[in-house]
């Protein structure tokens, strides 16, 4: 097992055996750096990408062919296409897009060498060469809509990519706060999917984009199914973003970043209520995962393991992952620098990391 | 040679110790000098100045000399002192952040 953690200051690479009691820490690479997300690849292994930036040298794209032991920079430019225009800014003032940071690498599942990027500015790049050369799938920022997006409080990201393994075309995005998107041939042209979708701090509650969209998750057995961490709302859509419908049901509050769903059942999904948007903290101090095994609305607390009083953290949209072993393994870091693991579906849970830099990501390869 | 002294973490990005020298014959203004480290190092490309603008980055500045170049016409000579190898010229970062 690996677990693959970006934080405030570095990257971090946990390792265990599929018991999953005793973890090793290495790190941390590219001190001093923030790392947003470290990604390793479904086709090998050994391939990991990380996303190095500061506010004082911009962005770093850092690759790895031995599973983290060395680490070689790759090309770190990520050009528009063409002119690349405005979107809005907060004010509703329009501004120019300018690439700021890749938040989010997704490696293809079948070639190692295929990764896309969501960056910020909002927009998606591909690399078909392991990362020395990007280039923008730009139909999705040239959308119709493009130059109404607006970003979320943590800037104007596209966060979140899930990829189709059986339909090679399909390929799902969401941005912060535009909503999210759809993309049935490989990142050439894109649809809005955010029918159902309600958000009463905009001026249409059921706009087609401009939904605060924080995370979403997709079974790789039920494509069509996805759920959705919303600003406020869980969301889920039976096919393929066409429409969602509300699955909060029980949850204490259903604001919240992170979601994930088990790796052997299709509607068993995890949340972590936060507070509200005012209060980036768990409701009365005790962090609790919600777990629903029935796809939604009914929520159970799953709190063995888990500080109970006085915790104040906050869990970040990229920082949550599931492995693939039998009794599947969740996995979940915190804005305290903790990472928490779980080796029963998240049963029980124990801190495999106490004292991290507050963790910007977490990432899971299996090698059972 | 033209010395130039990077930032501490420019310095591990291209994975050199102490200064990085830069024949003259290879641009004598800050902006050639820069490009002629990134071509030595290409992890730094991007990383001082901005890919396309290839202005400054906002929070780094030029400094030879007790002088702050940062506002200079980055094509312009750079010091005699500095082209002769006298007195380096010091790409810093802004001391701020946590």
């Amino acid at each position: 097992m690996r677990v693959l953690a970006g934080t405030r200051k570095g990257a971090f690479i946990l390792e265990a055996d599929e018991a999953r009691n005793r973890w090793s820490i290495d790190g941390p690479f590219f001190a001093g750096w923030e790392i947003y997300h470290i990604a390793g690849s479904p086709a090998d292994p050994q391939r990991l990408y990380a996303s190095q930036s500061s506010g004082w040298f911009g962005q770093v794209v850092q690759r790895s062919n031995d599973g983290g032991r060395t680490w070689q920079p790759v090309n770190n430019e990520f050009a528009y296409d063409a002119i690349p225009g405005t979107h809005q800014w907060y004010d509703g003032s329009s501004r120019p897009w300018e690439f700021k940071r890749v938040w989010h690498f997704e490696a293809s599942p079948l070639q190692p060498d295929v990764v896309y990027a969501g960056v910020e500015d909002a927009a998606l790049f591909r690399s078909d060469d392991g990362g020395e050369h990007w280039h923008e799938l730009s139909g999705l920022r040239n959308h119709s809509t493009g130059s109404s997006w607006q970003p979320g409080a943590g800037g104007m990201c596209l966060h979140t990519i899930l990829l189709d393994r059986s339909n090679a075309g399909r390929i799902y995005v969401a941005i912060s706060a535009a909503g999210a998107f759809r993309s049935d041939d490989g990142g050439a042209t894109w649809l809005p999917i955010n029918r159902g979708l309600q958000s009463e701090y905009i001026p249409d509650p059921n706009a087609e984009v401009g939904h605060c969209v924080h995370r979403l998750a997709m079974h790789p057995a039920k494509p069509n199914v996805l759920f959705m961490q919303k600003h406020w709302d869980v969301m889920r859509s039976d096919n393929g973003g066409e429409v969602w419908h509300e699955i909060s049901g029980n949850l204490p509050t259903d604001f919240g970043f992170a979601i994930d769903v088990h790796a052997h059942d299709p509607d068993t999904v995890y949340v972590v209520p936060i507070k509200s948007d005012r209060e980036h903290f768990p409701l009365d101090g005790a962090l609790r995962v919600y777990r629903s095994r029935t796809g939604g609305n009914e929520w159970e607390a799953l709190t063995h393991g888990l500080p109970q009083e006085h915790c104040y953290v906050n869990v970040l949209r990229d920082a949550m992952a599931v492995d693939r072993l039998g009794s599947c393994g969740i996995y979940f870091g915190t804005t305290g620098g903790q990472i928490y693991a779980s080796a029963d579906s998240g049963d029980s849970w124990n801190a495999i990391a106490r004292d991290l830099p507050p963790v910007l990501s977490v990432e899971v390869q299996s090698f059972a | 040679m033209i010395r130039v002294l990077l930032p501490a973490h420019l310095k591990v990005l291209a994975n050199v110790t102490g200064e990085v020298e830069i024949d003259p014959k290879d641009g004598a203004s800050i902006s050639a000098v820069i490009e002629a480290v990134e071509r030595r190092y290409p992890a730094l490309r991007g990383t001082i100045l901005r890919y396309g603008v290839r202005e400054r980055r906002p929070m780094l500045r030029f400094f030879a000399c007790n002088t702050d170049l940062s506002h200079e016409d980055p094509k312009s000579p750079l010091p005699a002192a500095v082209l002769d190898g006298e007195e380096p010229l010091l790409i810093i970062g802004a001391i701020a952040g946590g």
